[in-house]
C-alpha cells in the first residue's frame, strides 16, 4: 500500500464531509420554523423583540451563505449544536450512546459473515442439491423479513413462551455483578438483538457468495486445479472461497449504512440504548437538532468505515492499487 | 405480442417466480377489491378489543378494538401504493442522472456519479425518517423520501448501460443521420437500456415496501390511512398476551415482499438469458 494511495483515498473523504454539511444545512432550512421560533414557543410565547434578539444571537438574521460558513466553523469544531428538548450538547448525547450499536453492529456483523459465508460455500459445494435448495430458500425468506417484526417474534418465542432469554435492555438493572458476570449478563442481552439484525444480512452474504463461489468454480484455474488432481474439498476452501470472499468483503463496507438503519428499528424493538433508540426518542419530541446531529455523525460514520474498508481491501489484493 | 410471449415462455421455466406472480396477483386483487367486498371501515371500533380470531372477527381485533382483517386490506393498498410510487419516481430520476452522465460522460458523469455515490453513503433510513420528521409524515412525504433514499442504484446501472450503447454502430448511424442527442438517448437506448433497469426497479418496490413498514413501525406515516407497519407497530403494545395482532400484518409484509423479490428474479431470467445459468 502506497502513501499516495492513502494521501489521495483520504483526500477524497473532504468532499464527501462537505456534502454531508451542505445536506445537513439544506435540510435543517427546510424546517419549518427557524430554531428562535421553537424556543420562543417552548418558552409559552414571546415578543417579537424577543424572537429578533434570539435569531440575532443565533446569527440567522445573516445572509445564507454566511450561516452556512458559520456553521460549518461549528462542525469543524464538532459542535453540533445543543439538543432543544434535553438541554445537552448533541455530541455528547451522541457518544454516550455510540458504544452501544458499535457493539450491537459487530455482533451483527461478525454473525452474518460467519453464517452467510458458511452457508454460501456449503450450497455452492452442494450446487443444486438438496442442502442448496435449502439455504436458497431460507435465504430468500431471511431476505424477505422485516427485521423490526422478526425481533418482535424472536421475543415471542424466546423471552415470552420458552423465557430463555431477556426482551429487552442492555443488561439486567440494580443487579450487583462482577465483571465477568456483567459481561455475561450484557451477552445474553445482545442475543435476541444481533440475530435479529444479522439474519437479514446473513442471507444477504449467502446469495452473493454462493454466486460468486460457482462463478470461480468456471474460472480455468480451478479447471487446472482439478485436472492436477487436488481434492474438491481442498479446491472448494483453498482456491475458490479464497478468491469468491473479495464481493462479500467489499459489500460489507458498502453495507455499514444500511445496518444502522436497520439498527435503529431493532434497538427500537429491544429498548438497546444505542443511536436508535436516541433517534427514536428525538423523533417522538420533535428534537430537530438532535435528529441532524444523529444523520451527520452516522453518514461520518459511515465516510470512515467506508475508508477503512478500502485500505483493508487494497491490502488483501494488490490489483485495486494497479488500477 | 409475439416478444411477450417468448418471454413469457422464458418467465415460466422458473416455477418460483411463476408460484410468486400467481401469489402477487392474489395480493394485488385482495388490495384493489377487498375494501369494496369487505366493507369493515378499518378504524371503526367495532368490538372488544384484543380477540383471536373468530366467525365473526377472521383475523380478530387490535388494542382498541378495531377489526384486524379490515385493516390488513386497506394496508394492502397503501403499502403496494407506496411501494410502487416510489419506485417509479426512484427508477424515473435514476434513469434520468445514469443516463445523462453515460452519455455525455466527462465532467457531466463526474459530478453526477459523485453525487450518486454521495447520496449511496448517507445511511437511506436515517435520512428517510429525518426528511419525513421534518416534513410531516403523509403518503406524499414518505414516497418521496423513499424516492430519494433508493434512486442511486439505478443511476450505476443505467449510467453502465448508457455507456455501453453510446459508442455502438447503430447509435452512430443515428449521429451521422443529424437525429439530435435527446432523441438518440430517449428513442434509441433507453429502449435497449431498459431491460435490466425493470429488473431492479422491481426490486426497488420490495426494498420501498420494507422501508415504508419500518418508517410508519417507527410512527412515520401518514394518519389518515392503515398502513401494515402500523398495525405490528400498535399490536406490539400486547406483544406478551396476543402476539398474532403483530405476527399478521408482518406475515403479509413477507409474504408480498417475497413475491416481488421471486418476480423479479423470474423477469431477470427471462430478460437477461445469459444469465440464466447460475
Amino acid at each position: 500500500m502506497s502513501i499516495g494511495y492513502v494521501a489521495v483515498r483520504l483526500l477524497q473523504v473532504i468532499p464527501s464531509v462537505l456534502g454531508i454539511a451542505v445536506l445537513n444545512f439544506a435540510l435543517l432550512h427546510l424546517a419549518p420554523g427557524d430554531a428562535a421560533e421553537i424556543i420562543a414557543a417552548q418558552s409559552g410565547g414571546a415578543s417579537k423583540e424577543f424572537v429578533e434578539e434570539l435569531r440575532r444571537s443565533f446569527g440567522i438574521d445573516l445572509p445564507i451563505y454566511q450561516q452556512f460558513f458559520v456553521y460549518l466553523g461549528k462542525l469543524v469544531s464538532f459542535d453540533l449544536g445543543i439538543s432543544n428538548v434535553q438541554q445537552r450538547p448533541v455530541l455528547e448525547l451522541i457518544s454516550e450512546r455510540m458504544p452501544a450499536t458499535l457493539l450491537l453492529m459487530l455482533t451483527s456483523i461478525g454473525i452474518a459473515i460467519v453464517v452467510g459465508v458458511l452457508c454460501g460455500v456449503v450450497a455452492a459445494m452442494r450446487h443444486r442439491k438438496w442442502v442448496d435448495t435449502c439455504v436458497s430458500v431460507l435465504a430468500l425468506l431471511c431476505y424477505a423479513t422485516p427485521q423490526f417484526w422478526l425481533g418482535l417474534m424472536l421475543i415471542v418465542l424466546f423471552s415470552v413462551t420458552l423465557g430463555v432469554l431477556p426482551s429487552g435492555g442492555m443488561m439486567t438493572i440494580g443487579a450487583q455483578m462482577g465483571p465477568f458476570e456483567r459481561a455475561l449478563d450484557i451477552g445474553r442481552h445482545l442475543v435476541l438483538p444481533a440475530l435479529t439484525l444479522g439474519l437479514f444480512y446473513a442471507a444477504v452474504y449467502a446469495r452473493l457468495m454462493r454466486a460468486s463461489m460457482l462463478e470461480v468454480y468456471s474460472s480455468d484455474f480451478i479447471t487446472t486445479a482439478r485436472a492436477k488432481g487436488v481434492s474438491e474439498g481442498r479446491i472448494s476452501m483453498k482456491h475458490a472461497a479464497r478468491n469468491a470472499l473479495l464481493p462479500v468483503v467489499t459489500l460489507g463496507g458498502v453495507q455499514i449504512g444500511h445496518m444502522l438503519g436497520g439498527s435503529i428499528l431493532v434497538e427500537t424493538v429491544f429498548g438497546w440504548p444505542g443511536l436508535g433508540r436516541l433517534l427514536f426518542d428525538g423523533l417522538l419530541q420533535r428534537d430537530l437538532n438532535l435528529l441532524l446531529g444523529i444523520l451527520f455523525i452516522s453518514s461520518i460514520l459511515v465516510v470512515v468505515c467506508n475508508l477503512l474498508v478500502d485500505l483493508v481491501y487494497s491490502l488483501l489484493d494488490p490489483r485495486i492499487l494497479a488500477r | 405480442m409475439k416478444g411477450i410471449l417468448h418471454l413469457w415462455r422464458r418467465y415460466r421455466r422458473n416455477r418460483g417466480a411463476v408460484l410468486g406472480l400467481v401469489v402477487l396477483a392474489a395480493i394485488v386483487l385482495a388490495a384493489l377489491f377487498g375494501p369494496m367486498i369487505y366493507t369493515v371501515d378499518p378504524f371503526d371500533m367495532i368490538g372488544r378489543p384484543a380477540q383471536a380470531p373468530s366467525a365473526r372477527f377472521p383475523l380478530g381485533t387490535d388494542v382498541t378494538g378495531r377489526d384486524m382483517l379490515a385493516g390488513l386490506l386497506h394496508g394492502a393498498r397503501v403499502s403496494l401504493l407506496i411501494g410502487v410510487a416510489a419506485s417509479v419516481c426512484a427508477t424515473v430520476i435514476g434513469v434520468a442522472v445514469g443516463a445523462a452522465a453515460g452519455y455525455w460522460g466527462k465532467t457531466v458523469d463526474a459530478v453526477l456519479m459523485r453525487l450518486t455515490d454521495f447520496f449511496l453513503t448517507i445511511p437511506s433510513f436515517v435520512l428517510a425518517v429525518v426528511i419525513i420528521a421534518i416534513f410531516r409524515p403523509s403518503l406524499v412525504s414518505v414516497m418521496s423520501a423513499i424516492a430519494i433514499v433508493s434512486w442511486p442504484p439505478v443511476a450505476r446501472l443505467a449510467r453502465a448501460e448508457f455507456m455501453a450503447h453510446r459508442d455502438r454502430e447503430y447509435v452512430q448511424a443515428c449521429r451521422a443521420m443529424g437525429m439530435s442527442d435527446w432523441r438518440i438517448a430517449v428513442r434509441q437506448i433507453l429502449p435497449n437500456a431498459l431491460p435490466p433497469v425493470i429488473v431492479v426497479s422491481s426490486l426497488l418496490v420490495a426494498t420501498a415496501i420494507l422501508t415504508e413498514s419500518g418508517l410508519s413501525f417507527l410512527g412515520l406515516a401518514d394518519p389518515n390511512v392503515v398502513s401494515w407497519g402500523y398495525m405490528i407497530g400498535v399490536g406490539r403494545t400486547l406483544l406478551r398476551t396476543a402476539w398474532w395482532m403483530s405476527a399478521i400484518p408482518g406475515i403479509a409484509i413477507l409474504v408480498t415482499v417475497l413475491c416481488i423479490n421471486l418476480v423479479g428474479e423470474g423477469l431477470s431470467d427471462a430478460l437477461n438469458p445469459k444469465l440464466q445459468e447460475r
